[in-house]
């Protein structure tokens, strides 16, 4: 009975709207596209009017822009700069990905892993294809640290580049594992109150209050998280971008 | 702690001589235990509010930690099934994983420089 109603995994269920295997237009797809859609809809209206003096609007997506240009800037220099379109396309995305899955009854893109991991292996693919582009074999000097012994050396390789291999995994997982415990924590502590109430009646209900004021203090907390996961994924991408841009040195 | 060494708020001023001396030095004394009583609050003050911020460090470093065992694993496994040799290329590569993972965690800590980065 109180399977469908309170279980905390219920929420991340892929549903197919749209046609049926493999390709089909599933939930996650259209929360996806409202994503793209609202991230699109708040910068074109936002730079709408263009006054010297911003707007309200005008300001936040001004600060938006200061705000990645900047972490750019500190982390991979102003070379960095080139590859502004990607991470500002990828921290808009996880941040309203995950603002618009904490309305109730909306669906988290970032919680499936997939989704995450995807993200994390366009940043690692660009990383690879502009290094190696870029400097040719003087890319794989990532993987020879400065002032190791030669007889220690291939160890140290294999470890920098198994710790290489890591880096997707653990971008992606490290978003993903943050939504996901965050919502099933939020759901949990939701589930309580109607749990109790439903069995111990008003006492429960009384009870209830507790969990209801944690369930509010999580929800204020999500929000922190949204924002922190996807300012953590643009940094992390600048660090490895600027791995890209300057190898060696 | 530094308040407790010197910082003696219990004093009864029973001497008010008038002496600028005294009273620069009681002055001094009330001025040291009030920016230690603030200095105090505004650090449990932040304690509460870096609760969060060591649970997300505590996840990061996690992820990292097991992303390179996972990582090494993996490329073990590949080796393996690639090479057919096994079960040798998993034992040697997930135990660099291991040493990856906390090369990976020292470097999100900071306690290691960063691959590109010059000593």
């Amino acid at each position: 009975m109180a399977a469908g109603s309170t279980d905390p995994i219920h929420q991340f269920q892929i549903v197919k709207l749209v046609g049926d295997g493999s390709f089909a237009f599933t939930n996650s797809a259209l929360y996806m596209g409202i994503t793209v859609l609202a991230t699109t809809a708040f910068l074109v209206l936002a730079t709408s009017s263009r006054t010297l003096v911003p707007g309200r609007w005008q300001s936040l997506a001004e600060l938006s822009y200061e705000f990645v240009g900047n972490t750019i800037r500190q982390t991979a220099g102003k070379d960095g700069l080139r590859f502004f379109p990607l991470v500002f396309s990828l921290f808009m995305f996880i941040l309203v990905s995950n603002l618009i899955g904490l309305i109730p009854y909306t669906f988290t893109v970032a919680s499936h892993i997939i989704v995450t991991f995807a993200l994390a292996m366009t940043v690692i693919l660009t990383v690879i294809i502009y290094g190696v582009a870029k400097h040719g074999a003087g890319f794989l000097k990532l993987f020879v640290p400065h002032g190791v012994p030669l007889y220690i050396l291939p160890l140290v390789s294999a470890i920098e580049v198994i710790s290489f291999i890591s880096r997707p995994i653990s971008l992606s997982v490290r978003l993903f594992a943050n939504m996901l415990a965050g919502h099933i924590t939020l759901k949990v502590f939701a589930g309580f109150v109607t749990m109790l109430s439903a069995s111990l009646g008003a006492i429960g209900l009384a009870i209830g209050v507790l969990p209801l004021f944690l369930a509010v203090c999580i929800t204020g907390l999500e929000f922190l998280v949204a924002f922190l996961q996807a300012y953590v994924f643009a940094l992390l991408t600048c660090m490895y971008l600027n791995d890209a841009l300057h190898p060696g040195h | 702690m530094a308040q407790g060494s010197d910082g003696n708020p219990g004093v009864p001023p029973q001497d008010g001589d008038g002496d600028l001396t005294t009273r620069l030095d009681r002055l001094g004394r009330e001025l040291k235990r009030r920016t230690d009583a603030e200095a105090t609050q505004a650090e449990g003050e932040r304690n509460a509010r870096s609760d969060y911020t060591g649970m997300s460090q505590a996840l990061r470093l996690g992820s990292e930690f097991v992303a390179g065992v996972v990582a090494g694993a993996a490329v073990g496994w590949a080796f393996d099934y690639v090479l057919e040799t096994k079960p040798w290329g998993l034992i040697v590569f997930l135990l660099l994983g291991f040493a990856a993972g906390v090369l990976n965690v020292m470097r999100s800590a900071g306690l290691a420089a960063q691959p590109g980065s010059k000593r």
